[in-house]
């Protein structure tokens, strides 16, 4: 029984190819790519050893630096939506809606799977100005407002940005957090309510942090995905005006594809993986933190 | 807490937290919908604006130009023509994106699905030393960003000419999405009893005929809903698209769409709304068949992720 269990054979005729295609085409080039981060140029100009040099030409890059604030304000500010509206909404279908919260549940969940290009350019033309009016911008001359031309500026494009991933995601989370809040056993709130916890109290006191697990993992889901922001940014308005909202991936990706700079973009896109262990580490050890002293 | 003396109180959940009144008086008609009258008018705008932007878009892509710069934002459009259709569907190349996207994506799906699921039941069913390890290296793939393989990958393919077929799409997708398949396959075959692989060997079966005879069937929902995550993130995908293929003529959807929009959206809005409105009414019909199926796989793959 055990060598059939343990047949070497076996193992690596179901193992084999995909630890093979696994270690060529993910491990060897992330080394590969951490290798880059020590050398200046591209395969066609060569390349020149740098050491650390573009570590410190990345911390002395008003563009980089630019771009590693967006990335971070991008990140904070998305995750702490998300987990905010997807905490209240599945409060809403576990308290409120119950198990009439199927319909809901099913239309705010839909815009989840929309490819991100399409709901960028969508909530382009939603902001949009001039000829080709967008409903926001027609809501705010009746109300009686001006116009405004969101994507002029850093300050508007982020807050479309913001609308639309909220838009988007706001759903996924709820759906993933609701999952958390059938999990509490119904004996426990109903004997919390006996010793008199409602509404916020409850929620406070018992609900929260019975669902704290499930809370946990989507924060880091959630830092995890916005750090990694590109698609939506880029369909959105390119990173722009001027590189106001363009993310670490989007730098990385133009240093590379635009400037051939092989050796900064791999350095960009280490910094960007370390910055997503640093996020997830941080989160993991001040909600471990919060536990004890609650 | 008056009223609450000697009933016995059966553990329901229908006691909402949301106020005292409950307990009170037996909440009437009226008195029950003034109540709720904040919820429901909460979930009407809530509705409507998970669903208006979708509604305004399908309308514009049956509007002439004309009515986008004279008429006002929200009219509907004076009559159904599918002329956006048809000339985002000839100039906009939507037929040629979307077989590349169809031509990537199924490919990767089943190399995936079998080389992870393979590989699950190898590190989590057999027992051999150093398993553990690997499946620690899976795993730890599933953090680090695409962009950190972007570059040595682009040269490689670019190298061997690979960019000029769809090859690098389908290699590239085939892996990045392994991580996510083998932890949560490996997860799922551990919930299947031991003993029932043990009894299969005591009939003479080997592990791969096991694997082929036990381990798939068995795991068949599990893989539906992992194909389902995986056909998402891959159909949606633009940052491997975009940099693996050099011909416009590869183009998958994604990347169709984002060119679609820098060449003709400035001045062709129609066929533009009508562009996006055949990705967004594509997801909308496989949505509709398979929503429950959808939510369940994608909250799984996040909280597991």
């Amino acid at each position: 029984m055990k060598d059939v269990l343990g047949d070497k054979k076996s193992i690596l005729i179901l193992l084999g190819p995909a630890l093979l295609v696994f270690t060529l085409i993910k491990i060897v080039p992330v080394l590969w790519s951490f290798g880059l981060t020590f050398f200046d140029g591209n395969p066609l100009g060569g390349f020149e050893f740098v050491g650390i040099g573009n570590f410190q030409r990345f911390f002395s890059d008003p563009q980089a630096l630019s771009a590693l604030g967006f990335t971070l304000k991008y990140a904070i500010v998305i995750s702490i939506g998300q987990i905010a509206l997807g905490y209240g909404l599945a409060l809403l279908y576990v308290f409120v809606l119950k198990n009439a919260s199927n319909f809901v549940r099913t239309v705010v969940f839909f815009p989840t799977i929309l490819p991100t290009v399409a709901v960028a350019l969508l909530f382009k033309s939603l902001f949009a100005v001039g000829d080709q009016q967008g409903p926001v911008n027609a809501g705010f001359q009746i109300i009686g407002l001006e116009s405004v031309d969101w994507f002029a500026t850093g300050d508007g494009t982020f807050t479309v940005a913001i609308i639309m991933e909220l838009w988007r995601s706001m759903g996924f989370f709820a759906v993933l957090l609701y999952a958390g809040l059938l999990d509490i056993p119904d004996e426990t709130l109903e004997s919390a309510r006996l010793d008199g916890a409602h509404g916020w109290r409850l929620v406070r006191h018992i609900v929260i942090p019975l669902s704290l697990p499930v809370l946990l993992s989507s924060v880091v889901f959630s830092a995890n995905n916005t750090l990694k922001v590109f698609d939506t940014v880029l369909a959105l308005n390119n990173g722009g005006p001027g590189g106001e909202t363009t993310p670490l991936t989007l730098y990385m990706y133009r240093t590379v594809f635009s400037y051939s700079d092989y050796g900064y973009g791999s350095t960009i896109a280490f910094i960007l993986t370390i910055l997503c262990f640093l996020v997830t580490l941080f989160i993991f050890r001040s909600a471990r933190r919060d536990n004890t002293t609650a | 807490m008056t009223t609450q003396t000697a009933i016995p109180v059966t553990p329901i959940r229908s006691a909402a937290p949301s106020g005292p009144t409950v307990r009170a008086k037996r909440p009437g008609g009226v008195g029950r919908f003034f109540k709720r009258a904040p919820v429901r008018v909460f979930l009407v705008v809530l509705v409507l604006v998970e669903l208006y932007p979708l509604f305004w878009l399908l309308m514009g892509s049956f509007k002439t130009q004309s009515e986008f710069t004279s008429n006002p934002t929200w009219s509907l459009p004076e009559q159904l023509n599918f002329e956006n259709y048809v000339a985002a569907w000839t100039t906009g190349s939507i037929a040629t994106n979307l077989w590349n996207s169809v031509a990537v994506t199924v490919p990767s799906l089943f190399f995936m699905l079998l080389l992870g699921v393979a590989a699950a039941y190898a590190l989590e069913i057999m027992v051999w030393k150093g398993r553990n390890t690997i499946l620690l290296a899976f795993v730890a793939g599933i953090m680090i960003p695409g962009q950190m393989i972007l570059v040595p990958l682009f040269t490689v393919y670019f190298r061997s000419g690979l960019t000029s077929t769809l090859w690098p799409l389908i290699i590239t997708y085939t892996v990045m999405g392994l991580p996510l398949t083998v932890f949560l396959m490996a997860a799922y075959f551990r919930a299947i009893p031991r003993e029932i692989f043990e009894a299969a060997t005591l009939d003479g079966s080997g592990m791969i005929r096991s694997f082929f005879s036990i381990g798939i069937p068995m795991m068949r929902n599990a893989i539906v809903t992992l194909a389902l995550v995986q056909f998402f993130s891959i159909w949606n995908d633009l940052l491997i698209a975009l940099t693996f293929t050099t011909k416009s003529s590869l183009a998958t959807v994604q990347v169709g769409l984002l060119n679609f929009s820098d060449e003709y959206g400035s001045t062709q809005y129609g066929p533009l709304f009508a562009a996006i409105s055949i990705n967004v009414v594509g997801m909308l019909v496989l949505y509709l068949f398979l929503n429950k199926q959808i939510m369940a796989g994608l909250a799984a793959g996040a909280v597991k992720g």
